[in-house]
Parts: C-alpha cells; sequence; structure tokens
C-alpha cells in the first residue's frame, strides 16, 4: 500500500530518478585505435560530434559524476591518472608517482606548466584541496576512498604526498578523472560549493574549454589553446549532441551527423546492423574501468530464496548464453562468478552453472519442493528493472525459463523510482540489477557481498541481505593487502565461497557498443574510453 | 419492436454484416486459443526472428522465438475481456450516475453533472494512465482505470434520455399509480431508453480495446498477460529487422475496432429503424 501513496510523488519524480538512475547504466564506450594509424601525422582542425543522452544536469564533475557528465566533463576536467585497458596507471595531471613499500604513503609528481581555463595556474595545492576537502563533502566514492588518509600534504607546488591509515592497494586505482577529478581551489574554497555560480561556467585543466551549453540541443566545447601539451587538442571543438530518441540517435549515426555513440545510446537490437556501416567502427573496448556486471538479485529474507539449493535451482534454471545472444543481440561475457573477467583478482575456477533444468530439478526435489497439480514447486515474483526493453524481454525469459522447472514467476513491474525505493527497502524477492565494478574488487565489487553494507534505504548495498563472516574477512583482509600474491588467494577464496553460496545468480559481464566514425583516430584508447580527454584525437579529411 | 424487425433492420446493413462476421471470428479465436495454440503463448517455441511462413511460425517469431500467431489468438481473450468488462463497469457506473440524475433533476442534477465534467475536463488517456501507475498494472487495474474514464459520455447520455422521458405520460400514469421511483427508473424508464444506451456501449468496447492496447504499448499493461498492444510496444523497435512482429497484432485491433464500430452502426440502424430509412 505505501507504493501505491508514494506513486504520485514518483510519477513527477519518475522521469529524474529514471535519469539518474539509468546514468551509470548508459555511460561508457570506448575504440581502440589500431596501432598502425598512430603513426600518421595528426591532422589538426576538426570538429567532432558526439551523442550525449540522457542530457547531463550539469558539467561540473566534481559535483555530479552521471555516466554522461563524465562523457562531455572528462574533456573539461582531468585526473591524476588514467588507465590503459589492462587498468594499469597512466600519467595525466601526474607526470610521475611512487608507492613506499609499506604501501601507506603514495606521491604523486605533477605535470609542469598546467593552467586552469582561466589562466592561473594548476597546482599541488589544488589536488590537496581536492581531495582533502571539495570531494569528501561531495563525491560518494571519493569520499569513501580519501577518508582512508591520515594526511595529504602539498611537499611543493608539484609534488602532493597522501598518507594512509592503513594499507589500501586499490587507492592507486581510484585517480581517473570521475573518480577524482582535479577542481580549482582558487574558485571553490571557503564557498559553498553546489551554489557556486562558477558551476554554470566550468573551469577545469583539460584539452577543451565550456563555451555554450543549449539545454535540450547541445553542449559546445572549443580547444583550450594553453593545454599543457603542445601543439595539443588538434580538434578545433566537440559538440555533444542531446537526442533523446533511440532511432533518431541511430539516424544521427548512420547519416553521419554524429561521429560517436557510447554506453546504451544505441540499442543492442540495432547493433547487429549498425556494424555493418562502412563508415562505423563498433567497439566494445574502453569499459574496462566500469566493468559492469549484471544479476539476478535475490531477497534472502523471503523463502525459499534463503536456501542456496533454491538460488543453484535457478542457477542451473537459466540459460545465460541464450540471454547473451538474444536478449543483448551478443553483447556480454557469461560471467563465471562476481568479479567480472577484465577486473583484477578475477579467477575462473570456481563452481560454474551450466544450463540443466534437470540438475534444478533435482535440487528442488531434495528441498522437498515438489511438483504441485499444475506442476507447480513454488511461486516467487520477478520485477525486472525499468530501464528498458532489454530488461522487460530478460523478465519474459525468467518466467518462462523458471517455468520449465516448476517455478512460477509472476512479473511485476514498476518505474524507475519505484524500482530502487523497493529494492532499497529490501521490498522485493527477485529482481534484475547491475553494478559497476572500478577496476579493484575492493572498490566495486565487495560493496554488495560484505554484511557491514546491509544498510537499509541504500541502494546498491548489499540488499540481498547475505551475510557470511568468512567473505566479510577476507574481502576485508584482501582490501589492506599490499602483496599481490596473497591478495589473488583471498580473492580468489572469495569467489569459491560466492559461487557455492550464489548469493546473487550472475548473467552477464556486460558490454557497451561504441560506435564511431572511421575519420576519427585515436579515441577511446583506455580504460575509462569515452571519458578520457581526447587531447590527441584527430579527424581525416573526409 | 420483434426479433425479425431487428434482425431486417441489421442486415440492411452490410456493413454491420460483415463486422458481425468478422467478430465472431475474433471470438471464435478468443474461445479456441487454447485448442488452436495450446500452451503458453509466451513459450520460446521456435528460434527468434523467423519470418512469417517459415518453419511451424504461421505468422513468424518475435525476437525470443514465440509464435506471433499464438500471441494474437491468447492476445484476443484479453482485448476482448477487456473491452466487454471495462463497458459494463463504465455502464454501470454511467447508467445509474445519469438516471439518477436525469430522473430527480434539481440539486441532484447538478451535483451530478458538475461531478461528471470533472471527469470530462482530464483527457481520457492520461488520467487512464496516471490510474495504472498508480494502481501498478494488472488486468484488473486496467480493466477499473478504462472504465474510471469511459463512463462520463454514457452518464450524460442516460441523462438526456431520462430527462426527456421523465415527463411522458406513461411515466406520470406509473407516479399516479404509486410506484417507486426505483420501479419507475428500472422497469419503465430504463427499457425505453436503451437503444442509444447499447449503440454507445458497443462502440465504447472499441475504445475500451483500442485503450488497453494503448496502455500495454507503453508498457503499462498487465506483464503476465499476452495482449496485443504489448506485441507492438515491444516490436516496435525492430520494426526495420522484422515488420511481422508488429504488423499482424496491428492488423487484429484494426479488424477487432473496425468489427465493433460496424456492429455498433448496424445497432444504431436496427434499433432506429425510422432513422435509418430516412436516410434510405
Amino acid at each position: 500500500m505505501k507504493h501505491r501513496l508514494a506513486a504520485i510523488h514518483r510519477l513527477v519524480a519518475g522521469g529524474l530518478l529514471a535519469t539518474a538512475l539509468a546514468l551509470p547504466a548508459a555511460a561508457l564506450a570506448v575504440l581502440s585505435a589500431a596501432p598502425a594509424l598512430a603513426q600518421e601525422t595528426p591532422v589538426r582542425g576538426g570538429t567532432m560530434n558526439i551523442i550525449v543522452q540522457p542530457e547531463p544536469p550539469l558539467l561540473v564533475l566534481g559535483l555530479n559524476q552521471q555516466g554522461p557528465t563524465q562523457t562531455v566533463a572528462g574533456k573539461i576536467y582531468q585526473g591524476l591518472l588514467t588507465y590503459d585497458q589492462k587498468l594499469n596507471p597512466m600519467p595525466s595531471l601526474a607526470k610521475s608517482w611512487t608507492v613506499s613499500p609499506d604501501g601507506l604513503t603514495y606521491t604523486f609528481k605533477l605535470q609542469e606548466n598546467v593552467k586552469w581555463h582561466d589562466g592561473k595556474p594548476f597546482t599541488a595545492k589544488d589536488v590537496v584541496f581536492t581531495t582533502s576537502k571539495f570531494l569528501v563533502e561531495t563525491h560518494p566514492r571519493g569520499r569513501a576512498v580519501f577518508s582512508r588518509c591520515s594526511s595529504i600534504t602539498a611537499l611543493d607546488d608539484q609534488t602532493v604526498e597522501f598518507k594512509l591509515k592503513e594499507p589500501f592497494p586499490a587507492f592507486i586505482q581510484a585517480f581517473e578523472v570521475s573518480s577524482a577529478p582535479m577542481m580549482p581551489a582558487h574558485i571553490y574554497e571557503g564557498t559553498d560549493y553546489r551554489a557556486n555560480p562558477a558551476n554554470a561556467t566550468p573551469i577545469g585543466t583539460g584539452p577543451f574549454k565550456f563555451k555554450e551549453w543549449v539545454k535540450g540541443s547541445y553542449i559546445h566545447l572549443v580547444r583550450n589553446d594553453d593545454y599543457f601539451k603542445p601543439g595539443q587538442p588538434y580538434l578545433d571543438g566537440i559538440y555533444f549532441r542531446v537526442i533523446p530518441d533511440g532511432v533518431s540517435r541511430a539516424l544521427a549515426l548512420e547519416s553521419g551527423q554524429v561521429q560517436q555513440t557510447q554506453y546504451s545510446d544505441v540499442e543492442p537490437f540495432d547493433v547487429p546492423r549498425l556494424r555493418q556501416l562502412p563508415h562505423l567502427e563498433m567497439t566494445t573496448k574502453g569499459y574496462e574501468f566500469v566493468a559492469p556486471m549484471s544479476w539476478l538479485e535475490i531477497n534472502h529474507r523471503v523463502k525459499p530464496l534463503d536456501d542456496k539449493r533454491f538460488r543453484k535451482a535457478i542457477a542451473h534454471a537459466i540459460d545465460r548464453t541464450f540471454i547473451r545472444d538474444k536478449i543483448w543481440f551478443g553483447l556480454g561475457r557469461v560471467p563465471t562468478g562476481p568479479i567480472n573477467s577484465v577486473v583484477k583478482f578475477h579467477d575462473p575456477k570456481v563452481t560454474v552453472y551450466e544450463h540443466s533444468p534437470d540438475k534444478a530439478k533435482q535440487l528442488l526435489d531434495e528441498m522437498g519442493l515438489k511438483p504441485g497439480a499444475d506442476g507447480t514447486r513454488a511461486t516467487v515474483k520477478v520485477m525486472p528493472m525499468p530501464y528498458g526493453e532489454t530488461w522487460s524481454r530478460l523478465g519474459e525469459y525468467l518466467k518462462q525459463a523458471l517455468g520449465k522447472v516448476g517455478v512460477k514467476v509472476v512479473l511485476e513491474s514498476t518505474d524507475a523510482g519505484g524500482w530502487s525505493q523497493r529494492v532499497a527497502n529490501w521490498d522485493y524477492e527477485i529482481t534484475t540489477n547491475f553494478l559497476y565494478q572500478y577496476g579493484d574488487p575492493a572498490l566495486g565489487v565487495a560493496r554488495t557481498y560484505i554484511s557491514d553494507n546491509i544498510r537499509k534505504g541504500v541502494m546498491f548495498s548489499n540488499t540481498m541481505g547475505y551475510s557470511n563472516p568468512k567473505v566479510d574477512e577476507l574481502f576485508a583482509g584482501a582490501a589492506r593487502e599490499i602483496d599481490p600474491a596473497k591478495r589473488q588467494e583471498m580473492y580468489s577464496e572469495v569467489q569459491r565461497i560466492l559461487t557455492d553460496e550464489v548469493p546473487v545468480v550472475w548473467l552477464l559481464e556486460m558490454e557497451f557498443p561504441t560506435f564511431i566514425d572511421k575519420r576519427v583516430k585515436n579515441a577511446n584508447t583506455t580504460a575509462i574510453g569515452v571519458n578520457d580527454t581526447y587531447d590527441d584525437v584527430y579527424m581525416t579529411a573526409k | 419492436m420483434t426479433n425479425r424487425d431487428f434482425w431486417r433492420g441489421f442486415a440492411r446493413n452490410k456493413g454491420a454484416v460483415l463486422g458481425l462476421l468478422l467478430l465472431l471470428a475474433v471470438m471464435a479465436l478468443a474461445a479456441f486459443a487454447d485448442i488452436l495454440f495450446p500452451g503458453d503463448p509466451w513459450e520460446m517455441a521456435t528460434a527468434p526472428f523467423q519470418p512469417p511462413l517459415s518453419g511451424d511460425a504461421l505468422l513468424g517469431s518475435d525476437m525470443l522465438g514465440r509464435d506471433i500467431a499464438a500471441g494474437i489468438a491468447h492476445g484476443a481473450r484479453v482485448s476482448l475481456v477487456i473491452g466487454l468488462i471495462s463497458t459494463a463497469v463504465a455502464l454501470l457506473i454511467g447508467v445509474t450516475l445519469g438516471a439518477v440524475a436525469g430522473f430527480h433533476g434539481g440539486w441532484v442534477d447538478d451535483a451530478v453533472m458538475r461531478f461528471t465534467e470533472l471527469f470530462q475536463t482530464i483527457p481520457n488517456f492520461v488520467l487512464a494512465v496516471v490510474l495504472v501507475a498508480i494502481f501498478t498494472p494488472s488486468l484488473t487495474t486496467i480493466v477499473i482505470a478504462i472504465a474510471v474514464v469511459s463512463w462520463p459520455p454514457l452518464a450524460r447520455l442516460a441523462r438526456a434520455e431520462f430527462l426527456s422521458l421523465r415527463s411522458r405520460e406513461f411515466v406520470q400514469a406509473a407516479v399516479t399509480t404509486g410506484q417507486s421511483n426505483l420501479t419507475i427508473i428500472l422497469r419503465q424508464i430504463l427499457p425505453n431508453s436503451l437503444s442509444p444506451i447499447i449503440v454507445s456501449a458497443s462502440l465504447m468496447v472499441a475504445t475500451a480495446i483500442l485503450l488497453e492496447s494503448s496502455l500495454s504499448f507503453l508498457g503499462l499493461g498487465d506483464p503476465n498477460a499476452m495482449s496485443w498492444g504489448y506485441m507492438v510496444g515491444a516490436a516496435r523497435t525492430m520494426i526495420r529487422q522484422a515488420w511481422w512482429m508488429s504488423f499482424f497484432p496491428g492488423i487484429a485491433i484494426v479488424l477487432t475496432v473496425l468489427s465493433l464500430n460496424l456492429v455498433g452502426e448496424g445497432l444504431n440502424d436496427a434499433l432506429n429503424p425510422k432513422l435509418a430509412r430516412s436516410r434510405g
């Protein structure tokens, strides 16, 4: 009844919430340039058009990290590091860095001659301000990471030292532009960050400067002539086009009006058609940093879902290759366990659940769930994510697949606001969900399974209510272990335990298609792909 | 009027006969769906994206390999059931309110008509969407939502009929013989005002089917019931890859709604023979 009362509010708020929620899902894309192309001499000039969807609420990346915001603001702001597609750190605003042998001290040397877009120099003071003051107030992930520091000090104008309270090897993965965008201290220090009038005209250090934003239509960025890399960027500017309708986005790409789409801009069913077009290149690389994993989220507070044999039966009843091929049109990889295979410490040597309705039935028999007169052993409610038709199709598939082993599925439909409210408040039986993994299990995986993170009302926490002290201990231990071999051991063990207990049924390591016009070179070369600076991107003539 | 007059009046309209045949065919399809297409229409029975007339899918299959023909047969049930029940509910609400307003007149009439106007000022479809969204989509909530948005025209029609019949002599006679108001409404006035109500109710079934299809198209259908609107909505984005997925359910909607409209016309002719004859 309480959802019903809340429903009117949701109708109003639903659109906004849907946008906010879809952003993490909708946000990433990358293309890798062929090595041969890198040898060509870059051409200066040209303007690139990129889809941005949905329209970002604001461009100040320190205040808002939704997917589309990252793609646009990643050209305006920079982090200290970026990552290659194997997630190894690479220089961005930091020229070099060292980690002390005890894993407690991280020292970054900054690039020289870096200026903010208003002409003021970028120094270590800005880094200290951003990480010790700005982000801990405005950025949930930033707060979790930088609150682990006992001190953050500017040793001189070009050197910053982070001292940690205890070792946290995942720390080095936390410096890309969306996790820790550098913010100008001279503009924000001592002000109310969210109400600062400068938020309308973002000032960063990146290769492109904010020029104009026509709401509902486009965001225009132009070349920053004072960029610290001489001669770069090559492009005159970038237009980010807002096109809310999926069919129109596909058409804009087909007709060459835009040169790039990313994340969920192109619907999965359009991918096979657009891949055939000779002027486009499609890739699923460049999402290694977010590495989304989707799963069937199961509420362990509901019987019989609390029995791991029932969850195993579900895992055997569904055909994940079918889901990947027919519902996601081949985009994605069938997962083995909780850690995405492109993320560090993934271990494939775990219990794997092949598609086998017979095994599923056997497990249900073992539990004493015998088929009734109509063949039904149990009834569960499945609430698919309200994020578009791919997820609805998945719900329809689950109903059929589970029905075949005698588990009757009642589908529930909901809007985006209602969905997150119900999941966060544990008011569901089975739903679908996906989370980003951010390059390291300590940053993006542990949060789903540790019992500390069972927090009612908080979305993307351990909403299933899964609790295993051994799992808690292994995740905590691995997060502070600096020896990579020992970390691997702990993460391998935790993956073995989790795949045996199946707290959620992992469905798909999701891949997003990035389409880039073949005239565009060097785009999408890192683990953050389309969100990177594009300072070395250029376009050849038609 | 005898049955024969009625059928003669109805049959004079060729379109109405065609409509009735079509409607009977749709009803037969709904009634025999389980025999023609046994099993669940959601079943992924064949390979995805089969074009029509290939393999075992007469009208092709959709993106998950579900048989379009089975979906249409089972969807006919949902459409007809929703159309009929929601019209029945709308009749109940509309005729009751209209009768009370028309019979009593005065302040009761004013109050009921202002209440009706309140509903008429809100666009039908928007109100239906809001209602279904609030009460979460299911067959029951969809029926209620459609009934709630459909009754006002019926109420106005019933009121007009009652207003004019109220002052006729046979009603005055019933009053003088001491019949109760309820008896007069039910036994004297209502039977004499039925013709226009039946005609508009038959058209309302068509509107209700369209409303249900539109709701399902928008994803506000019952997620557990196969319906035509859902089929068109789900297939819409794939129209370039698989036209048959949206084409056949669309045709089913068109034919059913058309048949109901033709039948409505025929009923009009049969029940108002003077009007029909004067039209030639």
